[in-house]
């Protein structure tokens, strides 16, 4: 049986007065990964953020391979190096090449010479289709291209888990493609993974788990091809139904 | 199958090389008009000889020149010690002032306290206060030298310019930057250092240097606290001559030694102005 990695519990939320996620609580077991659903605005980037510790919680606790990183004086930059963060505009820091975007951290947050951070990138971007590009900077990439090494970026420092917030909304469909056979090979890895999407299709293909989040609440939870198919919740039913609307389901 | 240009082609081309070739010759026509009615001003003006005489003496300019010269010698320097303790403390002053930690409010203030008012004050306001004022103090294990003095105080007011420079840049990089660098594990100074400083110079570089051109042409004010410049070599000439001449040599060799620096400029304006247009970031 494998160990939970990730455990929030009770994790509440607000902005103002906007409260967005109200005592949120989900575990996501080794190797697994959950695909989160539902709205722009339901609270499913802000369940990232708050886990990599980018946004203060208001009340519950969030552990991380049974460490408490919610607690107080937990040095948030260490939390951080454990846990992979890719985002929708991929970030990629232009100044640098894609090889140096990847090595940068490896070198200089987890103390790796330069050598064996520049052969292990060049390894990743040699096992996903991408060592010719490894000189070039970000600029000159394709959308599909700069996010897929914003992906691995993240991935060579292996991260106990990858956190990927929309990782797709940026991209046109044939990059999309890209992007998603990557994301389905680090899951084969046994990557474990939380992932924000609204790519369907894609959340049925990869999630062992799909959690439809509706006003800061996990509403429904299940398996992807059931959740899908016959939805118990008015509140997805109406939701998949707007998806259908907009044929994007 | 080989192309061949369609008759529409050809005929949009001729168009084009006829309206290049018209703009060429207008280009050409205004310019030599403009030339000659500005000669034809200047020559025929009533005072035209006498001003020839004492600004542009070919006697005079060739006597005064070796004393220019070494004049020059100490501009240049002033002028490179002056930049390299201007970008330094630049550099430090922008990076106190967008530091956000709580212990370091007071050394905020006080850079922000620094930047305004040196900014505000004229150089030459600096230049005296310092290099009067300091010797005045009369301590002894204070330096008195009129062209210390006045490095210094040029490195005063333009470390305040530079430093809002930096800061504009630091200040222009898009703030996922700095979270995606947070999110990989950076700490803040680390952020700063590999992350934040890297495009933000590159961003600025072009401000950066025309501020460092006019610290080139303003270390001739020294000269007012009696150190031996090329304006004071050439001031010394005059007096001794009546004749301006030596001035304007020594105006000239100033705006020889700023020009590769302003084109210098220039081009690399112009080329991250290209690779902007390029990604069609406008």
């Amino acid at each position: 049986m494998a160990g939970k990695i990730l455990e929030i519990k009770n994790l509440r939320k607000s902005f103002g007065q906007d409260l967005v996620l109200a005592d949120l609580s989900l575990t996501l077991p080794e190797h697994s990964v959950k695909v989160l659903i539902g709205a722009s605005g339901s609270g499913k980037s802000t369940l990232l953020r708050c886990v990599n510790l980018l946004e203060a919680i208001d009340d519950g606790e969030i552990f991380l391979d049974g460490e408490d990183i919610s607690a107080y004086g937990i040095d948030p930059d260490v939390v951080r190096s454990s846990i992979g963060s890719v985002f929708q505009s991929f970030n990629l820091f232009p100044h640098l090449s894609v090889l140096e975007n990847i090595t940068l951290a490896p070198r200089h947050v987890h103390g790796k010479s330069k050598m064996a951070a520049t052969n292990e990138a060049m390894e990743l971007l040699a096992r996903f289709g991408l060592a010719e590009k490894a000189d070039q900077y970000p600029d000159l990439l394709s959308g599909g291209q700069q996010q897929r090494v914003a992906i691995l970026r993240a991935v060579i420092n292996r991260p106990k888990v990858l956190l990927l917030d929309e990782v797709t909304s940026a991209l046109d469909p044939i990059l999309i493609a890209e992007v998603l056979s990557l994301i389905s090979e680090l899951k084969t890895a046994g990557m474990t993974m939380m992932i924000a999407t609204h790519e369907m299709g894609f959340a049925r293909q990869v999630a062992d788990e799909l959690l439809f989040l509706h006003n800061g609440r996990i509403c429904e939870v299940g398996d992807p091809a059931i959740l899908l198919e016959s939805p118990k919740t008015p509140e997805l039913q109406d939701f998949l139904a707007a998806l259908r609307g907009a044929g994007r389901l | 199958m080989s192309y061949q240009p369609s008759p529409l082609r050809l005929q949009r081309e001729e168009a084009r090389r006829l309206a290049s070739r018209r703009s060429t010759w207008l280009a050409l026509l205004s310019t030599v008009v403009v030339g000659v009615i500005l000669i034809l001003v200047v020559t025929g003006s009533p005072g035209f000889a006498r001003v020839r005489e004492t600004f542009f003496s070919a006697h005079y300019a060739w006597k005064a020149l070796p004393q220019v010269l070494s004049g020059l010698w100490l501009n240049l320097r002033v002028m490179l010690i002056a930049e390299i303790f201007v970008l330094i403390f630049g550099l430090l002053i922008a990076l106190a002032r967008t530091t956000k930690s709580p212990v370091l409010l007071p050394v905020r203030l006080l850079a922000a306290a620094y930047t305004d008012i040196f900014r505000g004050l004229p150089l030459l306001l600096v230049l005296l206060l310092v290099g009067l004022g300091i010797p005045g103090l009369q301590i002894s294990w204070l330096p008195n030298s009129a062209v210390l003095l006045g490095t210094v105080s040029l490195v005063l007011t333009y470390s305040a310019y530079v430093a809002e420079v930096i800061r504009a840049g630091i200040e222009a990089v898009n703030p996922a930057q700095r979270m995606a660098a947070r999110a990989l594990g950076f700490t803040q100074t680390q952020t700063q250092r590999f992350v934040i400083l890297p495009q933000a110079l590159r961003k600025v570089t072009p401000p950066l240097l025309n501020d460092l051109v006019s610290l080139q042409k303003d270390s001739g004010l020294i000269s007012v606290l009696g150190a031996i410049d090329a304006i004071r070599a050439a001031g010394i000439q005059t007096a001794q001559s009546f004749n301006f001449t030596p001035y304007l040599v020594a105006g000239a060799l100033f705006v020889a030694l700023t020009i590769p620096l302003t084109r210098f400029t220039d081009w690399l304006t112009r080329r991250q102005d290209r690779a902007r247009q390029q990604q069609g970031q406008w």
